[in-house]
Parts: structure tokens; sequence; C-alpha cells
């Protein structure tokens, strides 16, 4: 009786470590094939990344021991046989990749500011943060400390924007744009689904024609047409034009990811809210845009992505973001011939901070169980 | 109890007051921006009105496939070379993202978990690193290939270099007019084919050759004719003179580092939507198919895709879309796209700044919005139809 009532275990080709290889590589005979091949590509490429990446890689000196400081002094360009990437350019240039032209004795405020933008982010970003109401009583007045801290005044000298480059132009063109988008992004969709037929056509024709267009023209709106249209005497400096087209373009995805969410809430929410006698503002604030808003996280953390990586084009009108920096140092004759080092540099500073976003998005995702995502990238 | 409301509490007179106020104080910003750009205009000395589009453009475009471009044509031309350049890069790349976007997706989903995760890989590095980056990275490896005279060979026929890729370039003869003609009516009857057997099939579940049927007369009427009209089409080959290439069929590098990038890029997302898609039909449904002996490839084609497509089809249209606009980016490597050479080469040289910008601005969203009204067409065709 004992012997019957015993459990018998697995066949062990199904369990364990042989188990997952058997049911994930080696399924039948094509996948084992499959799987060999895909292994023998790696074996051949995975040593080749590293040993150009890493192993013989130049990082400060080269293999003479020498401090780089040009393209020539490479190892790879000395003796073409030993050598890999020559990092020692992104070394050399690190300041100009993280501050651009930045004063060095000011940088110190840059510094300041990237910290305090950190501690911003915090509330926003964690909601169980311990006093999470103070720390967000500091992200809203954190913009107006931070215009003051990198452009000057109060105290502060003043560096003018085209002394500004590197990720700084790709942080604050991020963070502001996507800043100003959220509340404007919120009137637009409020403004399409309103009842006033005016109000709607318009805010419907703004959105549309803002996805329509790339945000390339937007940008050389911005740089060329927004000048024409001031009055004279107010002269707008150039990263303030782009962040104009910026925020313009950010703000019709924004508006349309929210309108989203303020789809997904049942008609009862409206109607109770009305009931009991609420305005059409504090219906909104205290019980529409609160839920609306939590549903589409997840889509404005990757319409914010999309940003982000869109911020490169401003280097077509001129402006020095972290691309426009590695550009800069491609053409300059001690670092000719660097692209490989300078792009995947760039390329990776970009990767860190998108994957970052879209594993948040993720995370949020999978903590609101809601799923929702509007195809926005 | 109505007379303890004001008038101001009524609907109706707030929806009509707030209307002509939006309204009004729109009217007021549009004037105020009309008389000062005008003044501006004025005291800038720029020429207003369109008669710009018929002065000769004085520059010359590198690449244009379809039109003849000489520096003395007009404005208008630019105009036209650069629309075709976008809709050509446009056009490939969402065939080539698609296919290929397809194709990941599916791959994606394999029960080879190695070849999964380096799909996976794949997809996160061309999602998350800016495409404008991608374009220069493409085009900084194409100008980086050997010179002309060290061009490497393929096949004895296409040439690689830095200059881009020479390949023979087909000159069609009198004759082949009618290869042409045969080619469209076997692909109009091949489609009538096509729908007369499925309604026969649906009516008497009679099955009918139909692929094969298409491909003889898709490839092989044509063929014949070919033959019988004693091969009305030769090859001009790309010589080496000098330190070019004379001749031939040339696909210029911008193109190409545009094609590239933009198709990989489009194509890691296309494979996310192709993913999300297929996942969406029910495990019942593959079960319920393969119970009633369907085999692999049948049941991924009959059953599986007709259901995901209704789920990836309009995600698949923003990224059509996307792909369009992103084309814009060609002015980084100096492709002669809409952007590239009208509103910036044109727009410099004539300074009509809002000219141009409203044309190219007019031109992106009519082309948006073709591209919409087409794909909802199709959306429509491949939905749910309740018989």
């Amino acid at each position: 009786m004992n012997e019957m009532n015993e459990v018998r275990k697995p066949p062990v080709a199904t369990t364990g470590i042989i188990g997952w290889l058997r049911i994930n590589l080696f399924f039948n005979w094509t996948n084992s094939l499959i799987t060999l091949f895909v292994i023998y590509c790696l074996y051949q490429f995975i040593p080749w990344i590293l040993d150009w990446t890493i192993f013989s890689a130049d990082f400060k000196y080269n293999y003479l021991g020498e401090q780089i400081t040009n393209q020539e002094m490479c190892s790879r360009n000395l003796d073409p046989e030993n050598g890999g990437a020559c990092w020692a350019v992104i070394y050399v240039r690190f300041y100009q990749f993280i501050y651009g032209f930045y004063p060095k004795v000011e940088v110190w405020r840059v510094n300041v500011a990237y910290v305090m933008l950190a501690f911003a982010l915090l509330p926003l970003l964690y909601a169980k943060l311990p006093y999470r109401k103070y720390f967000l009583y500091f992200t809203y007045i954190f913009p107006v400390i931070a215009y003051f801290l990198l452009n000057g005044g109060l105290g502060f000298a003043e560096v003018s924007t085209n002394k500004w480059g590197g990720l700084l132009v790709t942080l604050v063109l991020g963070c502001t744009g996507i800043a100003l988008a959220f509340p404007i992004g919120i009137m637009l969709a409020l403004g399409r689904r309103s009842k006033l037929p005016v109000i709607s056509m318009m805010c419907t024709l703004f959105i549309e024609f803002i996805r329509g267009v790339p945000l390339i023209t937007l940008l050389f709106f911005g740089m060329v047409m927004l000048p024409l249209f001031l009055p004279e005497g107010i002269d707008m400096d150039g990263l303030v034009r782009v962040l104009v087209a910026v925020t313009l373009f950010q703000s019709a995805y924004m508006a349309e990811v929210i309108r989203g969410g303020l789809q997904a809430i049942p008609p009862g929410q409206y109607e109770a809210a009305k009931s009991l006698g609420m305005s059409y503002w504090r219906m909104n604030l205290l019980i529409i845009l609160p839920q609306a808003i939590r549903i589409s996280i997840p889509p404005i953390v990757n319409t914010s992505i999309g940003l982000f990586k869109d911020t490169t084009l401003v280097i077509i009108v001129g402006i020095l973001d972290l691309l426009g920096i590695g550009r800069g140092t491609l053409a300059d004759t001690n670092w000719l011939g660097l692209s490989y080092e300078i792009y995947f540099f760039v390329s990776l500073v970009f990767f860190i901070f998108t994957f970052g976003m879209s594993r948040y998005s993720l995370y949020l995702e999978k903590k609101l169980k809601t799923g929702i995502n509007m195809g926005a990238d | 109890m109505r007379s303890n409301i004001g008038f101001f509490s009524d609907e109706k007179f707030r929806s009509i007051f707030f209307q002509t106020l939006v309204v009004g104080l729109f009217a007021l910003g549009l004037f105020f921006v009309i008389s000062t750009t005008s003044y501006n205009l004025e005291k800038r000395n720029i020429a207003t009105g369109w008669s710009f589009l018929q002065n000769p453009a004085g520059f010359d475009i590198s690449f244009s496939p379809f039109l003849e471009f000489k520096s003395t044509d007009t404005h208008l031309k630019v105009y036209f070379v650069g629309v075709l350049n976008t809709l050509l890069v446009s056009v490939t790349g969402c065939i080539a993202a698609t296919i290929l976007g397809f194709i990941l997706g599916i791959v994606r989903l394999s029960s080879n978990w190695l070849l999964s995760r380096l799909v996976y890989i794949y997809v996160e590095f061309s999602r998350n690193v800016p495409l404008l980056l991608q374009i220069i990275l493409w085009y900084s490896i194409l100008i980086q290939l050997p010179r002309v005279k060290q061009s490497l060979q393929v096949l004895d026929v296409f040439y690689i270099s830095n200059r881009g890729l020479y390949s023979p370039r087909p000159i069609f003869e009198s004759g082949f007019s009618y290869v042409s003609i045969a080619i469209v009516l076997a692909l109009i009857s091949s489609f009538l084919i096509n729908r007369w057997a499925k309604k026969r099939q649906d009516k008497t579940g009679q099955q009918f050759p139909v692929f094969s049927s298409s491909i003889g007369l898709i490839f092989i009427v044509p063929l014949i004719l070919f033959f019988i009209l004693g091969s009305p089409l030769s090859f001009e080959h790309p010589e080496l003179k000098g330190f070019n290439f004379k001749g031939g069929l040339v696909i210029r590098p911008e193109f190409i580092a545009m094609f590239l990038a933009l198709s990989i890029y489009t194509a890691a997302f296309i494979s996310e939507i192709v993913r999300a898609g297929i996942m969406s039909v029910s495990k019942g449904q593959r079960e319920a198919s393969a119970a009633i002996g369907l085999k692999q490839t049948w049941i991924m084609r009959l059953i599986i895709i007709p259901q995901a497509l209704r789920v990836i089809v309009p995600p698949l249209t923003s990224q059509y879309l996307n792909l369009t606009k992103n084309s814009s980016l060609g002015i980084a490597v100096g492709y002669a796209d809409l952007v590239h050479g009208f509103g910036g080469i044109s727009l410099n040289q004539t300074g009509q700044a809002i000219e141009c910008m409203a044309i190219v601005m007019a031109t992106y969203l009519s082309i948006s919005l073709t591209i919409s009204f087409f794909m909802n067409i199709y959306n429509r065709s491949i939905q749910f139809k309740e018989k």
C-alpha cells in the first residue's frame, strides 16, 4: 500500500537544467541545428567584439604607455595589427560630452542641477517614497531653481545658452519638453473631447496637424519662421525656439495618450460627479483626470522615450546636444576617423536612459495591471 | 427655480460666450502675427508670393533617379524631385520593414530560446537608440568603404564603393512594352482568379491551385513572350573611367544609409506589434486547427495570421506614418528629399521661409492622410464580417 502511494518523480529529461535545455534548445532536429548554428555565430562574434571594445582597446594610454592626445597616438593607428577601440577620445572630450562648452569655473552649478534633478524625479518615479509630499514641493520649484542655476541671475554669473551642450542640452530639452507638454497635453485632450464644437474642432486640428508633420519641419518652423512672427526687439534664444517646437510636438502626442486614458473612464464616473453638483473643472480635476492619468502613465512614459530620442534632431538646426558634440569631435582633425568609438558611446548613453525608461514603464504596467498601449513609440 | 440662475450660469449662454471668446482671441492673435510678419518681411526685403517656384534653382541634386535634374531647372522641379525621393525611401523602407518585422516577430515567438533572445536583444537595441544616430552611423560605415578604384566586386556586375552601389542599368527596347503589358494583364487576371477561386471554394468547397496558376501567369507567360520578341532588353554595365564609374545604375550611399536605418529601426517596432498580434490569438484556435488536421504552416497562414492581422494593422499604420515622417531625417546625411532639397536648399536660396515650410508641411500632411486613408480601407476589409 505504501509503495503504491509513493509519488514517482518526473523523468530526468523534463526537469532541471537538462529538461530546460531539451525543451528550449534541442526540442527537435531543426531546433538543435538552429541552436548549434547560433552558438557558432556567437562564438565567432563575441570574442571579436570583446577584444575590440575591451581587451585590445586603449582607454587612456596606448600600448606604448603614452597618454593619448590625438588619433595618431591610438594603438590601432600606430600598428593596425595591435589595437581595438580608442576610447581615449571619450576620456579627453568627456567634459564636452557632459557639459558642452560650459565655463569650467561655473560647472559646479550644472553638477548641482544634475543632482537636484535626480531628487526632483524621485517622488515622481517612486510612489512609496517616505515624505513624498515634501519631495514633491521640491519637484515643483525645481524648474525655477534649475533656470537660475544654469542660466544665471540671482547673483550667479550669466552663462549664455550657446555655451551649453552635450548631455546638458539633451536633458534640458527632454525634461523641459516633457514637463511643459504634460499640462498642455491635458488641456488639448480635454479640449478635443469638449462639447463646445469650436473648441473641440480647434484642438483636433492642432493635434492632427502636429502629428501629421515631421518634427524636423517644426524645428525649422521654430528656427526660421518664429522670429518673423514676433515684433522687433523680441529676440528669442536659439534653445528657447527649439524648446517651443519640441513642446508643441510633444504636447500633441501627449494629448492623444491622455485622451486614450479619458476614453477608458466609464461614463458612470462623469454622471456620479455631475450628480454631486460638481462643476466641469472640479469634476475633471478631482474625479476624471486622476484616474485617466493613472492608467495612461505607461504610454506617457513611452511617448517620453520617443521625445528623448527625438531631441537628437536639434543638431540639424545647429544646437549641440550629445550627438552634436560627437559629430563636432569627429570634425576635429585630432580625432578624425574615430566615428565608431564616438557613436558607440553616444548610443550607449541614450540606450541607458531609454532602456531604463522602458523598463520603468513595464514595471508600472505590471503594477497598474492596465497594459494599455496606444501604439506610441 | 429658473429665475434664481443668473444668465451666466445658463449652459447655452456660457457655451456661446466661451466659444466667441476663444474665436475672438484666436483672430486677434492671428491678426497680430500676420501684421508683424508682413512688417518683418518688408523690413528684411524678403519677397512674398509663389513666383519663386518658377525661378531657376541654381544648384545640383546628386540623387534623382526618376527625373533628370539640371541646375537650371526651377524650384518647382526641386520640389517634385524631393517628393519623389521622399516617397522612394518611404515606400521601399515600409516594404522592407514589414517583411523584416514579420519575420522577426515570428522568430521572437520561436520555441528556440537562444533565437528568440537574439531577436529580443536586436529589438531593444534598435528601438532604444535614436534613429538619427543610426542613420549617421550607417552613413559613416558606407563612406568608409573602399574607394572607387578598389571597389568591391560582387558577381562581376555589381561594384560597391564609398560612392555607392553601381549595378547594370536595364535598357528597354521597343518590344519590351508588350512584355510589361503582359505582366500587368497577368497580375490583374491572377487577382481575378484568386477572387473567383475563393468564391467557388466558399460555395462548393472545391479548391483551385491559385498559387501555382498565378505563378505561371505572372512569370512564365511574359517570359515566353519575352523570348518570342527576341529578348528586347539589354544592360548597360558601369565602367571605370578616370576617378568614377560611367554608365550603369547607381544607388548613392545616402539612400542606402536611409533605407537601412529606417527599415531596421521600424522593423524592431513592427516585430513587437506582430508578436503582440500573434499572442492575442487564443491558444484554442491553434489547438482546434491542429485537431482538424491542418499542417503547421497552414495553421499559421490560414488561422493565426488572418486573426492576428486585425490586431496588427492599426498600429502598423502608425508605424508606416512614422517611417514616412522619419524619412525627413535624410537632411542629416544629405539625402535630397523634400525637407533637404526644397525645405533646406531652396529655402536658403530664396529666403521665402513661410512659403517653403507651408508647402513642405502641406505635402507631409497629405502623404500622411493618404496613407491613413488606404490603411483604413485595408483595415476595414480584414475586420470581422458578420455573415
